[in-house]
């Protein structure tokens, strides 16, 4: 692990991959360092925010050192993302795939996914484990307003669009699964590391 | 009770944020220039973290609907309360029914008004700040808003007549430290980053810092995986010309980071106008 500074009160610290980035991020979860505001994975780094009373130089000398669980997430059961596959964009990425439009569902629906990372949005989980064969780009010009609970891919990641916002990534479909909710306590079903499968349902 | 009688060019209720979530994808938010937010709190004897209000170039105007202390800091403001002209930086009593009106700052860019009590609008996650990117909070203040006051009970005495104000230079010279990605970039590029004046664009909000000038050289093509992002970075988008993350900036980003703002830096660019210039060093 490499940790480069980010600013006097933060580090970047380079894991080279995602799992070991998620398994750093339940190390500093189950055992809060003292003075750690903040911890942020991203898809090879954890960003560790720290408030001013935190001494960086030994928080740089503790990181690399940390024990790390085995796996992040244990054998916790992935949360099940119900979706009618009725999205805007299905013909589009079946032409750009070349698969039909029940294969391109039935790749979504059934592949293992897990939360890399979240940001865009909050809530807004950046879902890694998408079949290759669907891996396509954003739309070249993003919509004004896609509606909460759309289910979307673009590049390598699948998502849901937590709360209604502009956005570029091609929808399939949508879910009824409230994803965020700032009267819960998290307010987002989704944190980095949480497994997640896509249930085809019929059209309500 | 607090009514708003206009809000000038932006005015949002702000208090230390929501630090702790930025996993979840939720921005810290929070007064975009925390030292002059908190001395406005302790003015009026307030714990630092008491919600209160940020002026954007001034220009609002308030009914006190009862008698309160405040205190205004940040960018210097011309203030009147009822037609009679105040100092800022200095705890003044408003009588009940008065208006205070707020002139346009003669440097810098948000002033803070905080109030004895503080402003008690609904929490949103532990906060009541307005976070402009991500739509948690109340909505930016509008004609006709109502925003309560809080008890004062148990607080502080008011025991200071007059803050130092510090002084918003001209053309202000803001400490970055390197990377975690000027490695992703020339030794021209930091070069040219500390040695040439830069400009405030105007799409400049409490997001970040649009910054017009000589674009940043990239040393390397290819994409940065997406990553964890702190206030007082100096994000580089393809452009090259860097983004000073303010309050409201995103969690994490695809960008590389070429700097980061030391954190008492972050104030003063937190005060940059649209068209002013500014200075990097390192």
């Amino acid at each position: 692990m490499r940790v480069l500074r980010a600013g006097d009160a933060a580090l970047l610290v380079e894991t080279g991959d995602l799992a070991t980035a998620h398994r750093l991020n339940a190390a500093l979860r189950d055992t809060p360092l003292p003075g750690v505001v903040d911890v942020v994975p991203g898809e090879q780094t954890v960003l560790v925010v720290a408030d001013a009373s935190a001494d960086l130089d030994r928080l740089a000398a503790r990181l690399p050192r940390l024990p790390l669980p085995g796996d992040a997430e244990g054998d916790a059961d992935p949360v099940e993302i119900p979706v009618v596959y009725d999205g805007a964009d299905l013909d589009e990425v079946a032409d750009l795939t070349g698969l039909s439009r029940d294969e391109l569902v039935r790749r979504h629906s059934a592949a293992s996914y897990t939360v890399a990372y979240l940001g865009f949005s909050p809530g807004f989980g950046y879902l890694s484990g998408l079949d290759p064969a669907l891996h396509v780009a954003r739309r070249e010009s993003p919509r004004t307003a896609v509606p909460a609970g759309s289910v979307a891919i673009a590049g390598p990641y699948a998502a849901v669009y937590p709360s209604r916002s502009p956005g570029g990534w091609r929808l399939l479909g949508h879910s009824g699964l409230r994803l965020w909710d700032v009267s819960r306590d998290p307010p987002s079903l989704l944190r980095p590391g949480t497994r997640v499968r896509f249930v085809a349902k019929e059209r309500p | 009770m607090i009514e708003v009688v206009r809000p000038g060019p932006l005015a949002t209720v702000q208090d230390l944020g929501r630090p702790g979530r930025a996993h979840l994808g939720v921005p810290r938010s929070g007064a975009a220039d925390e030292r002059a937010f908190r001395l406005a709190n302790r003015l009026v004897g307030n714990p630092e973290d008491a919600a209160g209000v940020e002026l954007t170039f001034g220009g609002a105007a308030l009914r006190f609907h009862g008698r309160a202390w405040i205190a205004v800091t940040g960018a210097p403001v011309p203030l009147r309360i009822d037609g009679r002209a105040y100092g800022t930086h200095a705890p003044c009593h408003v009588a009940a029914g008065a208006e205070v009106d707020f002139g346009t700052p003669s440097s810098g860019l948000r002033s803070y008004l905080a109030v004895r009590g503080g402003v008690v609008v609904d929490a949103v996650l532990g906060s009541r700040s307005t976070d402009l990117l991500s739509g948690l909070g109340p909505a930016p203040l509008s004609p006709g808003v109502r925003l309560p006051i809080g008890s004062s009970e148990g607080l502080a005495d008011i025991s200071v007549d007059l803050a130092p104000a510090p002084a918003i230079p001209e053309t202000p010279i803001l400490r970055i430290l390197p990377g975690p990605r000027d490695d992703w970039f020339t030794d021209d590029a930091m070069a040219t980053l500390t040695s040439t004046p830069y400009e405030v664009s105007p799409d400049s909000n409490r997001v970040g810092v649009r910054l017009d000038g000589p674009p940043l050289v990239r040393a390397r093509d290819g994409e940065l995986g997406s990553e964890g992002m702190v206030t007082g970075s100096l994000q580089v988008p393809p452009s090259g010309l860097p983004i000073i993350f303010l309050a409201d900036h995103p969690t994490t980003g695809g960008y590389p980071v070429v700097a980061v703002l030391a954190s008492a830096s972050v104030a003063e660019a937190a005060q940059l106008r649209p068209g002013q210039r500014l200075r990097f060093r390192s």
